[in-house]
Protein backbone atom coordinates (compact mmCIF):
# COMPACT_ATOMS: atom_id res chain seq x y z
CA UNK A 1 0.00 0.00 0.00
CA UNK A 2 0.95 3.18 -0.88
CA UNK A 3 1.57 5.85 2.18
CA UNK A 4 -1.08 8.26 0.77
CA UNK A 5 -3.62 5.19 0.97
CA UNK A 6 -2.30 4.26 4.23
CA UNK A 7 -2.74 8.09 5.30
CA UNK A 8 -6.37 7.75 4.16
CA UNK A 9 -7.46 4.80 5.51
CA UNK A 10 -6.04 5.81 9.13
CA UNK A 11 -8.08 8.80 8.83
CA UNK A 12 -11.25 7.05 7.86
CA UNK A 13 -11.15 5.33 11.01
CA UNK A 14 -11.55 8.63 12.99
CA UNK A 15 -15.12 9.19 11.18
CA UNK A 16 -18.36 8.41 12.75
CA UNK A 17 -22.39 8.40 11.67
CA UNK A 18 -23.62 11.75 11.31
CA UNK A 19 -20.30 13.60 11.37
CA UNK A 20 -19.88 16.71 8.99
CA UNK A 21 -16.76 16.69 7.23
CA UNK A 22 -14.45 18.94 5.20
CA UNK A 23 -11.86 17.45 2.87
CA UNK A 24 -9.25 18.97 1.86
CA UNK A 25 -7.48 18.93 -1.69
CA UNK A 26 -4.72 16.01 -1.97
CA UNK A 27 -4.05 13.38 0.42
CA UNK A 28 -7.67 14.63 2.31
CA UNK A 29 -9.44 14.06 -1.11
CA UNK A 30 -8.95 10.24 -0.70
CA UNK A 31 -10.01 9.25 2.86
CA UNK A 32 -14.13 9.44 1.45
CA UNK A 33 -12.48 6.55 -0.88
CA UNK A 34 -12.49 4.50 2.74
CA UNK A 35 -15.69 5.64 4.67
CA UNK A 36 -16.33 2.49 6.97
CA UNK A 37 -19.36 0.44 6.01
CA UNK A 38 -22.82 1.31 7.35
CA UNK A 39 -22.04 4.56 8.26
CA UNK A 40 -23.22 7.84 6.99
CA UNK A 41 -20.61 11.05 6.77
CA UNK A 42 -21.96 14.60 5.65
CA UNK A 43 -19.30 16.03 3.16
CA UNK A 44 -19.06 19.50 3.00
CA UNK A 45 -17.33 21.22 -0.38
CA UNK A 46 -16.48 24.75 0.88
CA UNK A 47 -17.81 26.46 -2.14
CA UNK A 48 -21.31 25.75 -0.70
CA UNK A 49 -22.69 21.98 -0.92
CA UNK A 50 -23.30 19.49 1.95
CA UNK A 51 -23.71 15.88 0.14
CA UNK A 52 -20.66 16.01 -2.25
CA UNK A 53 -21.00 13.03 -3.84
CA UNK A 54 -18.14 11.01 -6.31
CA UNK A 55 -16.95 12.20 -9.84
CA UNK A 56 -20.03 12.18 -12.44
CA UNK A 57 -19.97 9.72 -15.40
CA UNK A 58 -18.54 10.42 -18.66
CA UNK A 59 -20.66 12.62 -20.34
CA UNK A 60 -22.96 13.34 -16.68
CA UNK A 61 -21.12 16.63 -15.67
CA UNK A 62 -22.89 19.60 -14.81
CA UNK A 63 -20.76 22.97 -15.51
CA UNK A 64 -22.35 24.44 -11.98
CA UNK A 65 -21.70 21.49 -9.87
CA UNK A 66 -18.44 21.05 -8.60
CA UNK A 67 -15.69 20.77 -5.71
CA UNK A 68 -13.39 23.35 -4.26
CA UNK A 69 -10.90 22.91 -6.96
CA UNK A 70 -13.28 23.53 -9.88
CA UNK A 71 -13.62 20.00 -11.05
CA UNK A 72 -16.72 18.17 -11.99
CA UNK A 73 -18.70 15.96 -9.17
CA UNK A 74 -22.16 14.74 -8.11
CA UNK A 75 -24.59 15.41 -5.18
CA UNK A 76 -25.82 12.68 -3.02
CA UNK A 77 -29.67 11.81 -2.72
CA UNK A 78 -30.50 14.69 0.43
CA UNK A 79 -27.90 16.79 -0.80
CA UNK A 80 -27.95 20.99 -0.16
CA UNK A 81 -25.92 23.86 -1.98
CA UNK A 82 -25.98 27.54 0.44
CA UNK A 83 -23.81 30.54 -0.26
CA UNK A 84 -19.98 31.20 0.66
CA UNK A 85 -21.56 32.62 4.33
CA UNK A 86 -23.26 29.97 5.23
CA UNK A 87 -20.71 27.68 4.32
CA UNK A 88 -17.99 29.71 6.58
CA UNK A 89 -20.82 29.96 9.12
CA UNK A 90 -20.72 26.12 9.09
CA UNK A 91 -16.94 26.08 9.54
CA UNK A 92 -16.50 29.28 11.77
CA UNK A 93 -19.73 28.24 14.47
CA UNK A 94 -18.87 24.81 15.49
CA UNK A 95 -20.91 22.66 13.07
CA UNK A 96 -18.11 21.25 11.48
CA UNK A 97 -17.43 18.03 13.25
CA UNK A 98 -14.32 17.01 11.72
CA UNK A 99 -11.52 19.27 8.61
CA UNK A 100 -9.05 16.85 7.26
CA UNK A 101 -6.20 18.98 5.93
CA UNK A 102 -2.93 18.58 4.12
CA UNK A 103 0.03 19.74 5.70
CA UNK A 104 3.50 21.68 5.43
CA UNK A 105 4.93 21.42 8.73
CA UNK A 106 3.15 20.71 12.42
CA UNK A 107 5.32 21.72 15.30
CA UNK A 108 5.96 20.19 18.43
CA UNK A 109 2.59 22.08 19.99
CA UNK A 110 0.16 21.41 17.34
CA UNK A 111 0.49 24.80 15.10
CA UNK A 112 0.14 24.30 11.37
CA UNK A 113 1.61 25.74 8.25
CA UNK A 114 0.23 24.92 5.14
CA UNK A 115 -0.78 27.78 3.20
CA UNK A 116 2.51 29.65 2.00
CA UNK A 117 6.24 28.80 1.30
CA UNK A 118 7.21 32.92 1.27
CA UNK A 119 9.36 33.44 -1.66
CA UNK A 120 8.09 30.08 -3.75
CA UNK A 121 4.55 28.97 -3.44
CA UNK A 122 2.30 31.97 -2.52
CA UNK A 123 -1.72 30.18 -3.38
CA UNK A 124 -3.48 32.33 -0.79
CA UNK A 125 -5.31 30.69 2.02
CA UNK A 126 -8.27 30.08 0.48
CA UNK A 127 -10.54 28.02 3.34
CA UNK A 128 -7.69 26.70 5.43
CA UNK A 129 -7.39 29.60 8.12
CA UNK A 130 -10.88 29.43 8.62
CA UNK A 131 -11.03 25.85 8.93
CA UNK A 132 -8.09 25.18 11.37
CA UNK A 133 -9.66 27.71 13.40
CA UNK A 134 -12.99 26.73 13.10
CA UNK A 135 -13.50 22.73 12.69
CA UNK A 136 -14.26 21.00 16.19
CA UNK A 137 -12.09 18.37 15.48
CA UNK A 138 -8.70 18.98 12.61
CA UNK A 139 -6.74 16.15 11.41
CA UNK A 140 -3.56 17.01 9.33
CA UNK A 141 -2.70 14.16 6.84
CA UNK A 142 1.02 14.46 5.56
CA UNK A 143 3.83 12.64 4.19
CA UNK A 144 5.95 12.16 7.90
CA UNK A 145 8.48 14.03 5.43
CA UNK A 146 9.26 15.77 2.30
CA UNK A 147 13.17 15.59 0.86
CA UNK A 148 14.34 13.92 3.85
CA UNK A 149 13.51 16.27 6.34
CA UNK A 150 10.70 15.97 8.51
CA UNK A 151 7.64 17.60 8.59
CA UNK A 152 6.52 17.26 12.26
CA UNK A 153 9.20 19.93 13.42
CA UNK A 154 10.54 21.99 16.85
CA UNK A 155 9.47 24.98 15.50
CA UNK A 156 7.45 25.89 12.07
CA UNK A 157 9.68 27.93 9.99
CA UNK A 158 6.82 28.82 7.30
CA UNK A 159 3.68 31.01 8.34
CA UNK A 160 1.42 29.45 10.58
CA UNK A 161 -2.51 28.69 9.41
CA UNK A 162 -3.62 29.21 12.74
CA UNK A 163 -2.79 29.33 15.81
CA UNK A 164 -5.07 26.72 17.05
CA UNK A 165 -3.74 23.39 17.37
CA UNK A 166 -4.18 20.87 15.35
CA UNK A 167 -5.88 17.46 16.95
CA UNK A 168 -3.77 15.08 15.58
CA UNK A 169 -1.64 14.05 12.48
CA UNK A 170 -1.60 11.11 10.82
CA UNK A 171 1.51 10.31 8.43
CA UNK A 172 2.28 7.12 6.77
CA UNK A 173 4.39 5.91 9.66
CA UNK A 174 2.85 7.41 13.33
CA UNK A 175 -0.74 8.94 14.60
CA UNK A 176 0.56 11.98 16.71
CA UNK A 177 -1.62 13.57 19.25
CA UNK A 178 -1.29 17.25 21.05
CA UNK A 179 -2.77 16.22 24.36
CA UNK A 180 -1.39 18.85 26.74
CA UNK A 181 0.06 20.67 24.03
CA UNK A 182 2.77 18.45 23.45
CA UNK A 183 3.44 16.34 20.56
CA UNK A 184 2.95 12.75 21.98
CA UNK A 185 3.29 9.25 19.83
CA UNK A 186 0.03 7.85 20.23
CA UNK A 187 0.61 4.65 17.15
CA UNK A 188 2.66 3.69 14.79
CA UNK A 189 1.73 2.15 11.41
CA UNK A 190 2.38 -1.33 10.37
CA UNK A 191 6.05 -2.77 10.55
CA UNK A 192 6.98 0.71 12.29
CA UNK A 193 9.17 0.99 15.47
CA UNK A 194 9.01 3.56 18.19
CA UNK A 195 12.33 4.03 17.53
CA UNK A 196 11.96 4.12 13.61
CA UNK A 197 9.32 7.70 14.63
CA UNK A 198 11.81 9.09 16.96
CA UNK A 199 14.56 8.62 14.15
CA UNK A 200 12.33 10.43 11.15
CA UNK A 201 10.71 13.06 13.59
CA UNK A 202 12.91 16.65 14.33
CA UNK A 203 10.20 16.94 16.98
CA UNK A 204 10.49 16.69 20.31
CA UNK A 205 7.86 13.60 21.14
CA UNK A 206 6.22 12.31 24.00
CA UNK A 207 6.23 8.82 23.85
CA UNK A 208 3.22 7.38 26.38
CA UNK A 209 4.17 3.82 28.26
CA UNK A 210 0.90 2.49 26.42
CA UNK A 211 1.65 3.34 22.61
CA UNK A 212 0.78 1.41 20.02
CA UNK A 213 3.38 0.04 18.34
CA UNK A 214 3.14 -1.65 14.91
CA UNK A 215 -0.40 -0.33 14.02
CA UNK A 216 -3.29 -2.93 14.01
CA UNK A 217 -5.33 -0.72 16.50
CA UNK A 218 -8.83 -0.79 15.98
CA UNK A 219 -9.44 2.41 18.31
CA UNK A 220 -9.73 5.88 17.32
CA UNK A 221 -9.05 9.35 19.26
CA UNK A 222 -11.85 11.18 19.01
CA UNK A 223 -11.84 12.07 22.49
CA UNK A 224 -8.01 12.40 23.09
CA UNK B 1 -37.03 45.84 -13.37
CA UNK B 2 -34.34 47.51 -16.24
CA UNK B 3 -33.14 45.54 -18.76
CA UNK B 4 -29.44 46.33 -20.79
CA UNK B 5 -27.70 44.98 -23.26
CA UNK B 6 -24.16 43.36 -22.62
CA UNK B 7 -22.63 46.09 -24.88
CA UNK B 8 -24.69 48.90 -22.72
CA UNK B 9 -24.21 47.29 -19.21
CA UNK B 10 -20.33 47.16 -19.40
CA UNK B 11 -20.16 50.56 -21.01
CA UNK B 12 -21.30 51.90 -18.16
CA UNK B 13 -18.64 50.49 -15.82
CA UNK B 14 -15.91 53.21 -15.85
CA UNK B 15 -12.19 52.23 -16.13
CA UNK B 16 -10.79 52.39 -12.34
CA UNK B 17 -14.24 51.00 -11.28
CA UNK B 18 -14.32 48.47 -8.23
CA UNK B 19 -15.96 44.97 -9.00
CA UNK B 20 -17.59 42.36 -7.00
CA UNK B 21 -17.17 39.36 -9.17
CA UNK B 22 -19.70 36.21 -8.29
CA UNK B 23 -18.02 32.74 -8.89
CA UNK B 24 -15.75 29.81 -7.34
CA UNK B 25 -12.81 28.93 -10.16
CA UNK B 26 -15.05 30.47 -12.66
CA UNK B 27 -18.21 28.65 -11.49
CA UNK B 28 -21.47 30.94 -11.31
CA UNK B 29 -18.95 33.88 -12.46
CA UNK B 30 -20.80 35.74 -14.98
CA UNK B 31 -18.80 35.08 -17.94
CA UNK B 32 -20.41 36.79 -20.78
CA UNK B 33 -19.47 40.49 -18.87
CA UNK B 34 -16.29 39.18 -18.33
CA UNK B 35 -15.66 39.03 -22.21
CA UNK B 36 -16.93 42.43 -22.38
CA UNK B 37 -14.89 43.63 -20.08
CA UNK B 38 -12.07 42.72 -21.90
CA UNK B 39 -13.53 43.58 -25.33
CA UNK B 40 -14.08 47.12 -24.05
CA UNK B 41 -10.78 47.01 -22.20
CA UNK B 42 -11.89 48.30 -19.24
CA UNK B 43 -8.50 48.81 -17.22
CA UNK B 44 -7.24 49.83 -13.99
CA UNK B 45 -9.74 47.86 -12.15
CA UNK B 46 -10.19 46.77 -8.52
CA UNK B 47 -11.58 43.37 -7.88
CA UNK B 48 -12.94 41.38 -5.21
CA UNK B 49 -13.48 37.86 -5.71
CA UNK B 50 -12.82 34.48 -3.93
CA UNK B 51 -9.98 33.84 -6.43
CA UNK B 52 -9.09 34.15 -9.75
CA UNK B 53 -9.63 31.08 -11.25
CA UNK B 54 -7.41 30.00 -14.03
CA UNK B 55 -5.89 31.69 -17.60
CA UNK B 56 -9.09 31.33 -19.47
CA UNK B 57 -11.61 31.17 -17.50
CA UNK B 58 -13.41 33.87 -15.73
CA UNK B 59 -11.69 36.06 -13.59
CA UNK B 60 -8.43 34.86 -15.41
CA UNK B 61 -9.36 36.23 -18.74
CA UNK B 62 -9.19 40.04 -16.55
CA UNK B 63 -5.61 38.80 -15.19
CA UNK B 64 -4.34 38.02 -18.56
CA UNK B 65 -5.15 41.27 -20.28
CA UNK B 66 -4.26 43.08 -17.58
CA UNK B 67 -6.95 44.93 -17.01
CA UNK B 68 -6.57 44.34 -13.01
CA UNK B 69 -4.58 46.97 -10.53
CA UNK B 70 -6.02 45.25 -7.16
CA UNK B 71 -7.22 42.75 -6.61
CA UNK B 72 -8.96 40.98 -3.00
CA UNK B 73 -8.95 37.45 -3.04
CA UNK B 74 -9.14 33.96 -1.13
CA UNK B 75 -7.11 32.44 -3.52
CA UNK B 76 -4.95 32.76 -6.15
CA UNK B 77 -3.12 29.17 -6.57
CA UNK B 78 -4.60 27.86 -9.62
CA UNK B 79 -3.42 30.58 -11.64
CA UNK B 80 -0.09 31.22 -12.53
CA UNK B 81 -0.46 34.46 -14.38
CA UNK B 82 -1.73 36.60 -11.27
CA UNK B 83 1.10 34.81 -8.94
CA UNK B 84 3.27 36.28 -11.96
CA UNK B 85 2.27 39.82 -12.23
CA UNK B 86 1.75 39.78 -8.17
CA UNK B 87 5.78 38.82 -7.85
CA UNK B 88 6.70 41.43 -10.79
CA UNK B 89 4.56 44.04 -8.75
CA UNK B 90 2.14 44.90 -11.35
CA UNK B 91 -0.60 44.06 -9.21
CA UNK B 92 -1.62 44.41 -6.00
CA UNK B 93 -2.79 41.76 -3.97
CA UNK B 94 -4.36 41.19 -0.92
CA UNK B 95 -5.38 37.87 0.36
CA UNK B 96 -8.25 37.14 2.57
CA UNK B 97 -9.38 33.91 4.65
CA UNK B 98 -12.23 32.86 2.51
CA UNK B 99 -14.58 32.92 5.40
CA UNK B 100 -13.21 36.66 6.46
CA UNK B 101 -14.20 37.60 2.98
CA UNK B 102 -17.81 36.52 3.20
CA UNK B 103 -18.44 38.29 6.02
CA UNK B 104 -16.38 41.55 5.00
CA UNK B 105 -19.12 41.52 1.82
CA UNK B 106 -21.89 40.60 3.91
CA UNK B 107 -21.40 43.45 6.53
CA UNK B 108 -20.80 46.30 3.54
CA UNK B 109 -24.35 44.42 2.37
CA UNK B 110 -25.82 44.84 5.72
CA UNK B 111 -25.06 48.29 6.76
CA UNK B 112 -22.18 46.95 8.71
CA UNK B 113 -18.78 48.68 9.86
CA UNK B 114 -17.31 45.49 9.83
CA UNK B 115 -16.82 41.47 11.83
CA UNK B 116 -14.81 40.24 14.33
CA UNK B 117 -13.22 36.97 13.64
CA UNK B 118 -11.41 34.44 15.54
CA UNK B 119 -9.93 33.20 11.87
CA UNK B 120 -6.17 34.76 11.26
CA UNK B 121 -5.31 35.63 15.12
CA UNK B 122 -1.86 35.39 15.69
CA UNK B 123 -1.33 34.63 11.98
CA UNK B 124 0.07 37.16 9.82
CA UNK B 125 -2.93 38.19 8.90
CA UNK B 126 -3.64 39.96 12.11
CA UNK B 127 -0.37 42.48 10.69
CA UNK B 128 -2.09 45.67 10.90
CA UNK B 129 -5.60 45.36 12.51
CA UNK B 130 -7.18 45.37 15.81
CA UNK B 131 -7.31 42.57 18.44
CA UNK B 132 -10.80 42.54 20.54
CA UNK B 133 -11.41 40.37 23.56
CA UNK B 134 -15.02 39.05 23.96
CA UNK B 135 -15.61 36.98 26.74
CA UNK B 136 -12.35 35.71 26.75
CA UNK B 137 -11.75 34.85 23.24
CA UNK B 138 -9.31 37.16 20.89
CA UNK B 139 -10.66 38.46 17.71
CA UNK B 140 -9.78 40.18 14.65
CA UNK B 141 -11.34 43.38 13.35
CA UNK B 142 -12.43 43.12 9.91
CA UNK B 143 -13.71 45.75 7.88
CA UNK B 144 -17.18 45.76 5.84
CA UNK B 145 -16.53 45.53 1.79
CA UNK B 146 -18.25 47.49 -0.60
CA UNK B 147 -18.08 48.36 -4.31
CA UNK B 148 -19.00 50.40 -7.22
CA UNK B 149 -20.76 46.94 -9.16
CA UNK B 150 -21.26 43.68 -8.57
CA UNK B 151 -21.23 41.42 -11.29
CA UNK B 152 -23.36 38.38 -10.04
CA UNK B 153 -24.30 35.17 -11.95
CA UNK B 154 -27.70 33.54 -11.56
CA UNK B 155 -29.52 30.10 -12.87
CA UNK B 156 -33.28 32.22 -13.43
CA UNK B 157 -34.49 35.63 -12.90
CA UNK B 158 -37.74 36.43 -13.48
CA UNK B 159 -39.29 39.55 -15.42
CA UNK B 160 -39.12 41.52 -12.20
CA UNK B 161 -35.15 40.89 -11.00
CA UNK B 162 -36.24 38.05 -8.47
CA UNK B 163 -32.79 35.66 -8.56
CA UNK B 164 -32.45 31.76 -7.61
CA UNK B 165 -29.30 30.01 -8.07
CA UNK B 166 -28.03 26.53 -9.28
CA UNK B 167 -25.57 24.58 -6.91
CA UNK B 168 -22.20 25.54 -6.12
CA UNK B 169 -22.20 28.56 -8.48
CA UNK B 170 -24.00 30.41 -5.77
CA UNK B 171 -21.23 31.29 -3.89
CA UNK B 172 -20.30 34.89 -3.52
CA UNK B 173 -23.26 36.02 -6.02
CA UNK B 174 -26.25 36.38 -3.62
CA UNK B 175 -23.96 38.26 -0.62
CA UNK B 176 -22.30 40.62 -3.73
CA UNK B 177 -25.86 41.42 -4.61
CA UNK B 178 -26.21 43.09 -1.48
CA UNK B 179 -22.99 44.91 -1.32
CA UNK B 180 -22.13 47.31 -4.81
CA UNK B 181 -23.78 50.78 -5.59
CA UNK B 182 -25.02 49.09 -8.80
CA UNK B 183 -25.85 45.47 -9.56
CA UNK B 184 -25.57 43.58 -13.02
CA UNK B 185 -27.16 40.43 -13.66
CA UNK B 186 -26.53 37.91 -16.06
CA UNK B 187 -28.41 34.79 -15.58
CA UNK B 188 -29.25 31.77 -17.36
CA UNK B 189 -32.71 31.65 -17.67
CA UNK B 190 -35.28 34.35 -17.57
CA UNK B 191 -38.43 33.51 -17.15
CA UNK B 192 -41.84 35.03 -16.24
CA UNK B 193 -42.80 36.34 -12.61
CA UNK B 194 -44.42 33.51 -10.39
CA UNK B 195 -42.11 30.84 -12.01
CA UNK B 196 -40.02 31.12 -9.23
CA UNK B 197 -41.84 30.51 -5.44
CA UNK B 198 -41.64 32.94 -2.90
CA UNK B 199 -39.68 30.89 -0.10
CA UNK B 200 -37.38 29.79 -3.27
CA UNK B 201 -36.40 33.84 -4.36
CA UNK B 202 -32.66 34.06 -3.14
CA UNK B 203 -31.89 37.71 -3.89
CA UNK B 204 -35.58 40.00 -3.69
CA UNK B 205 -35.45 41.82 -6.99
CA UNK B 206 -35.09 45.31 -5.62
CA UNK B 207 -31.32 44.45 -5.29
CA UNK B 208 -31.43 43.94 -8.89
CA UNK B 209 -30.43 47.08 -11.02
CA UNK B 210 -29.76 45.50 -14.33
CA UNK B 211 -30.92 42.55 -15.76
CA UNK B 212 -28.57 41.64 -19.09
CA UNK B 213 -30.30 40.47 -21.82
CA UNK B 214 -29.41 37.53 -23.98
CA UNK B 215 -27.77 37.91 -27.46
Amino acid sequence: MDAQTLIARRIARELRDGMLVNLGIGIPTLVANFVPEGIHVFFQSENGLIGTGPVPEPGMALAWLTDAGGKPVTALPGACAFDSAISFGLIRGGHLDLTVLGGLQVDQNGRLANWMIPGKMVPGMGGAMDLVTGARRVIVAMQHAAKGRSKIVRECSLPLTSDRPVDLVVTELAVIGFPEGRATLLETADGVTVDQVIAATEAELVIPSNVKEGGGASTSYESA
Amino acid sequence: MKTISLTNAVAMIPAGSSLMIGGFMGVGTPEPLIDELVRQQKSDLTVIANDTASPGIGIGKLISARLVRHLIVSHIGLNPETQQQMIAGELKVDLVPQGTLTERIRAGGSGLGGILTPTGVGTVVEEGKRRIEVDGRDYLLETALRADFALVHAFIADYLGNLSYVLTARNFNPLMAMAAETVLVQTENIVPVGLIAPDHVVTPAPLVDYLVTKG
